[in-house]
């Protein structure tokens, strides 16, 4: 059986939603150089549904994948709903990812929370 | 030898990964088979093919005896170079043991054989003393005879990196075991068939060897120890290889060993001139990614290895899009491994966690052509900078907001 499933090498290979949005609402940045894994996410959103969603990645190929599907799977949908986002649904999305790599999709959960919480924060202070 | 491509698909791949395996050779291929259908008979039997079996046995170990400048009875034939380095290491623990000396001199980037044997040896009461292999990757001769001690019963020093390929001085640390009287090891497995290897010149007491490093076949390997060194069996069962080494022998892949190590030494001279000049194209080519590091010295390195970090980027996402280009290589990263931290070779030259990661290691075979080293180095480039694109970490580098390392 190969490392990775047909999807998971799809958007690695392919990956969705990659850049960045210059006047972004919300931005999440996790993980660390040292890990090996850093993930980046920028929110565009407007009456509390995320128009636009990129990212950037500094990982390996399933951290880059578990990027891409999490975009896909928060983009469009209310922040409310985005942010029931579960590093499960995520690695399901992807058929599954070798049990090493389940962190990869950990830090993808924790990259759309902590750009969600950066734009609750933004708005509260408004 | 045809062992540049293969077909997968409607991809030529580019086989860059000779450190980790090498194609088996023709002349080894065809001995393999032709023992497998002619003399297949078990070597402790009495019958003629039995015998027969059993004068091909030691043959090879005759020939491969007479490549290093052994005495065939000190060859005894392993199932590779892991065994071999476990059975030297546990060997010479043994007597040193029985003798009251009980602290091994080794270092920090050995293969983990190696690393992980001596480990075991200190929750048994060892002390083991690693050296530094600075950044260049080169251990200093004048740094193992000051580790000597009174109770050093062992210095076990690689002859080549796996990683780096940085060559040791094993002439010059052999001479200093020889004259402090230590037994030294040297796990060889990527030197020989590549580099000249001579154990009495070179006072080593005992050296490991896996063919399918030189095109023999996997799960064959052996050791040398130089007479008079008593050895710890690890498999019992048998009197096989004089009682150092239970169970029937290997004799196909033992035979192919020979006839691949044979041939390697042959060509040795030749190939090593063609691949040093292939290697330093390669590595010129890639000293133009910006921020990038060749990792080792850039002269004591074996003739195919190349070993370069690059900034802002992580090694497994790099090998994988290099295989979607049909180019085969290796990686220090954490995460072609599943463990969490990088190379532990990487990181004992210095090389920090965040630029550890991002690692390729190419290492090349003696039949690949001057486009193929132009294609990889093109491919490298362009995957490099793909990766970059989209990195956080590069965002951060180029805006000034973090300072490069390399």
């Amino acid at each position: 059986m190969a490392l990775y499933s047909e999807k998971v090498m799809d958007h690695f290979l392919n990956p969705r939603n990659v850049g960045v949005i210059e006047d972004a609402d919300g931005i999440g940045e996790v993980g660390n150089a040292k890990c090996g894994d850093i993930m980046k996410m920028y929110l565009k959103i407007e009456n509390d549904v995320i128009q636009d969603v990129k990212f950037e990645t500094f990982g390996c190929g399933s951290a880059i994948a578990s990027s891409s599907m999490a975009t896909e799977l928060i983009k469009g949908k209310p922040v409310a709903e985005a942010m029931q986002l579960t590093n499960k649904a995520v690695a399901e999305a992807l058929d599954g990812l070798p049990d090493y790599k389940m962190h990869c999709s950990v830090l993808a959960e924790e990259a759309i929370r902590s750009a969600l919480e950066d734009y609750e924060k933004k708005k509260n202070n408004q | 030898m045809q062992n540049r491509k293969y077909e997968r698909g409607f991809i030529t791949v580019i086989y860059a990964d000779n450190a980790a395996t090498t194609k088996m050779s023709d002349v080894a291929i065809h001995t393999m088979v032709s023992v497998m259908n002619e003399t297949y008979g078990n070597p402790s039997s009495l019958y003629r093919m039995g015998q027969r079996a059993k004068e091909v046995l030691e043959k090879a170990r005759e020939d491969v005896a007479g490549l290093i400048n052994a005495e065939p009875k000190e060859i005894i034939f392993t199932s590779g170079g892991s065994e071999a380095d476990n059975q030297a290491i546990l060997s010479a623990a043994e007597i040193g043991r029985k003798a009251g000396k009980k602290h091994i001199i080794s270092s920090a980037f050995e293969h983990h054989a190696v690393l992980h044997t001596l480990k075991k040896l200190e929750k048994n009461g060892f002390e083991v003393t690693l050296l530094d292999v600075h950044q260049n990757g080169l251990i200093l001769p004048e740094e193992v005879e000051a580790a000597i001690r009174e109770d050093t019963c062992l210095v076990t020093i690689m002859y080549a990196n796996n990683e780096i390929g940085t060559i040791q001085p094993i002439t010059e640390i052999g001479a200093i075991c020889r004259q402090h009287h230590v037994l030294f090891h040297t796990d060889a497995v990527q030197a020989i068939g590549h580099l000249p290897i001579d154990v009495k010149a070179q006072n080593i007491d005992m050296l490991s060897a896996s063919a399918h490093k030189f095109h023999g076949p996997k799960g064959v390997g052996f050791l040398y120890a130089k007479k008079g060194i008593r050895l710890t069996n690890l498999i019992e069962g048998g009197a096989q290889e004089r009682g150092r080494r239970a169970g029937t022998e290997n004799v196909a892949g033992v035979a192919a060993m020979a006839a691949a190590l044979k041939e390697s030494a042959e060509k040795m001279e030749a190939n090593a001139a063609v691949l040093t000049q292939k290697r330093n194209k390669l590595i010129s080519g890639l000293q133009e990614i910006p921020h990038g590091a060749l990792n080792g010295d850039a002269k004591n390195r074996l003739p195919g290895n190349v070993n370069f970090c690059f900034e802002g980027i992580e090694g497994e996402a790099l090998l994988l899009l290099l295989d979607q280009k049909g180019i085969l290589a290796s990686s220090g990263s954490a995460c072609t491994s599943g463990a969490l931290d990088p190379s532990h070779v990487l990181l004992a030259i210095g090389r920090v966690h965040d630029v550890a990661h991002g690692s390729l290691r190419l290492s090349i075979g003696e039949d690949i052509t001057d486009e193929e080293i132009e294609e990889i180095i093109r491919s490298v480039k362009e995957v490099v900078a793909y990766l970059r694109s989209f990195s956080p970490i590069w965002r951060d580098l180029m805006a000034g907001k973090k300072s490069f390392i390399l």
